[in-house]
């Protein structure tokens, strides 16, 4: 990057927490409303991309709960671990458990689902992320 | 469980493949575990059809239709085995020199993933799904392009991709529209749906975008020129992966779309994929007797094969069904035979061009008798697997009264013991123009001569003792063509 705008730091640094925020919540609404894991994940690569172009890759990448590829790589494994619970009940692999807790008046949904989902989650922010730092190191070389 | 395991064993075997990225040793043993595991999954899953017949199951309970569903019958099992079979030897002859495949560490991974993608492919009975398998067919056959360092082959990657995806986009694209029309992606349904009245006129048009865009991915004529410009780059294991199997799951998807699923299309369709056939034949051959490459020419002959393959689905009765699937496993294990002994001539002779290199016949003699059993299998001389392959298609052309396509296939197999004949007298007989450049015999090879000497072993036994595959092949394809296809 040739110039830095110091405004577009300033905002970059809170933008990508919310950014971050704004990703889970979309994740957890997809359950019952449009979202979900993919779409999630590609929100938070969304952020990442914000750090890695404002400041560079590798502030974007320690950011990052781990590395880009085993962050993929772990929200595959996770994905995949989650269809694991339906085959005990004699039930199809990716066959989804649900367990409710009464928490007051209110019902706390908890499933096999949400493991999925933030495994996909997980999956693309990483996978993407790879990407990106990829196509940015090598823009670097180039200029 | 087992009907999955195709896919969720490569799947559970790259991901800690990645895992292990740091540790190589760790990573090849896990690697090959995974494949031993597969390959013993693969059997168990032959045994069950044999048994039962067809194994469904709906992934997470949903009711069908709208369950993605996998479908295990005799023909996706075989396809899981010969599948199982080239990974494993593949990973095997990767522990030897002749030209493995640079291990950087996403080497194994984007193999296992390349594994759970065909296993997918083969077992899955929803059009969407299969889209997805194919994606990751071909994102993994990417990576593993990408991933041998230098120019040529990011080149040849970006032929592969730009070509490939073409035919993504516009199976995808055929998806929708077959989804907007019908309202069904699961391959019973969209039987049924396409058997409606209404629809006639219609299907036809989404099939034939389908058939272009399986045909792009089959490599067949006028299609095919991606494949010979990217293959060639890649170092010998994984070219046999990916020549031997990639370019025939396309024509699997084929046989099963044709002949299950949209059984009923108009007659211009078969005379059509017949003479695409002939032209893919023809031009894969003549190609591959211009080139010098080894890798060429065999790529070359891949092209060559699969106009056999589509002359089976063009014909499009149960009985060209059974010729198009016991050649499409005979073609399978001649190819990749072929290309892993292509990687040992390379590493005894230095060269892949013919033109630099010779002397095999008198320095490796066992490798001299292995090339001939593959060499004679791929061009069908009796009493080799190929032969078989060839007189059950042009058998069938003959009932049928195409005398012409018979007689053309039969005029293409001289033409490829041309080719085969080149390399013989090029490789093997005449000396080496250095004089001496054979290099002295390596231990290091044995794993590579051990996956070879097996693989030619299979084509031998299937050649001599053809009975099992074929009967195993007709209940394989007996549902084909059927009115009453399930």
């Amino acid at each position: 990057m040739t110039s830095r705008s110091i405004m577009l730091e300033y905002v970059a640094r809170s933008a990508y927490w919310l950014m971050l925020l704004a990703s889970v919540w979309i994740l957890l609404r997809g359950h019952n409303a449009p979202g979900g894991g993919f779409i999630a994940g590609l929100m938070a690569v969304a952020a990442t991309a914000l750090l890695a172009i404002v400041y560079d890759v590798d502030s974007a990448r320690r950011r990052l709960p781990l590395q880009p590829l085993q962050l993929a790589v772990a929200g595959v494994l996770l994905a995949l671990i989650s269809g694991i619970p339906g085959v005990w009940d004699d039930n199809a692999f990716l066959t989804h458990q649900w367990w409710g807790i009464e928490v007051g008046n209110n019902v706390f949904k908890l499933s096999t689902v949400i493991i999925f989902d933030v495994g996909v989650f997980a999956a693309v922010w990483g996978a993407f992320a790879t990407y990106l730092f990829a196509l940015l190191d090598t823009q670097g070389e180039v200029t | 469980m087992l009907v999955l395991s195709p896919l969720l064993v490569p799947l559970f075997t790259a991901v800690l493949t990645v895992l292990l990225q740091r540790h190589q040793r760790a990573q090849q043993g896990v690697s090959i575990a995974g494949a031993v595991v597969l390959l013993l999954c693969a059997l168990w899953l032959v045994q069950e059809v044999s048994s039962v017949g067809r194994i469904q199951l709906a992934l997470g309970n949903w009711p069908l239709p709208f369950a993605i569903e996998f479908v295990a019958d005799r023909l996706s099992a075989l396809m899981v085995i010969i599948t199982a079979v080239l990974g494993l030897g593949v990973l095997v002859y990767q522990t030897s020199i002749a030209e493995p495949a640079s291990e950087s560490a996403m080497l194994h991974p984007l193999l296992h993933g390349l594994l759970a993608a065909v296993g997918g492919a083969v077992l899955t009975a929803d059009l969407f799904n299969l889209y997805v398998w194919f994606e990751l067919m071909l994102i993994t056959v990417l990576g593993l392009l990408v991933v041998q360092d230098g120019y040529r082959h990011t080149e040849a990657a970006f032929k592969y991709f730009a070509l490939n995806l073409l035919g993504t986009l516009l199976f995808l694209a055929t998806v929708a529209m077959l989804y907007g029309t019908t309202g069904q992606l699961n391959f019973s349904a969209l039987a049924d749906a396409a058997q409606h009245p209404e629809l006639k006129a219609v299907i036809p048009v989404y099939v034939a975008m389908l058939m272009s865009a399986f045909l792009l991915k089959a490599a067949a004529f006028p299609l095919f020129f991606w494949l010979p410009a990217s293959y060639h780059s890649l170092p010998a294991p994984v070219l046999a992966l990916i020549g031997g199997l990639i370019t025939k799951v396309g024509i699997y998807v084929l046989l099963r779309l044709m002949g299950e699923v949209f059984i009923d299309q108009p007659a211009v369709f078969y005379e059509a994929l017949g003479w695409i056939a002939i032209a893919t034949m023809i031009s894969g051959v003549l190609g591959a007797a211009y080139h010098w490459d080894l890798r060429r020419i065999l790529a070359f002959h891949i092209v060559s094969q699969i106009g056999y393959l589509l002359l089976a689905v063009a014909l499009a009765t149960p009985a060209s069904g059974l010729a198009g699937v016991f050649f499409m496993v005979h073609n399978i294990l001649a190819k990749a035979a072929l290309f892993l002994i292509a990687g040992i001539m390379w590493q005894a002779a230095g060269h892949y061009d013919l033109r630099r290199i010779g002397g095999l016949y008198p320095a490796r003699p066992l490798l001299a008798v292995l090339f001939l059993i593959a060499g004679f299998s791929l061009v069908g001389i009796p009493p080799s697997s190929g032969f078989w392959g060839k007189f059950l298609l042009v058998q069938e052309s003959f009932v049928q009264g195409r005398y012409l396509w018979g007689g053309l296939a039969l005029f293409v197999g001289v033409l490829t013991l041309y080719s085969m004949v080149k390399i013989w007298l090029e490789g093997f007989w005449k000396p080496h123009p250095q004089g001496t450049a054979v290099t002295a015999t390596n231990r290091q090879l044995t794993p590579a001569y051990a996956v070879v000497l097996v693989l030619a072993l299979l084509l031998l036994v299937t050649g001599l003792y053809p009975e099992p595959l074929i009967q195993y092949s007709e209940a394989a394809t007996s549902m084909l063509w059927q009115e009453s296809a399930p």
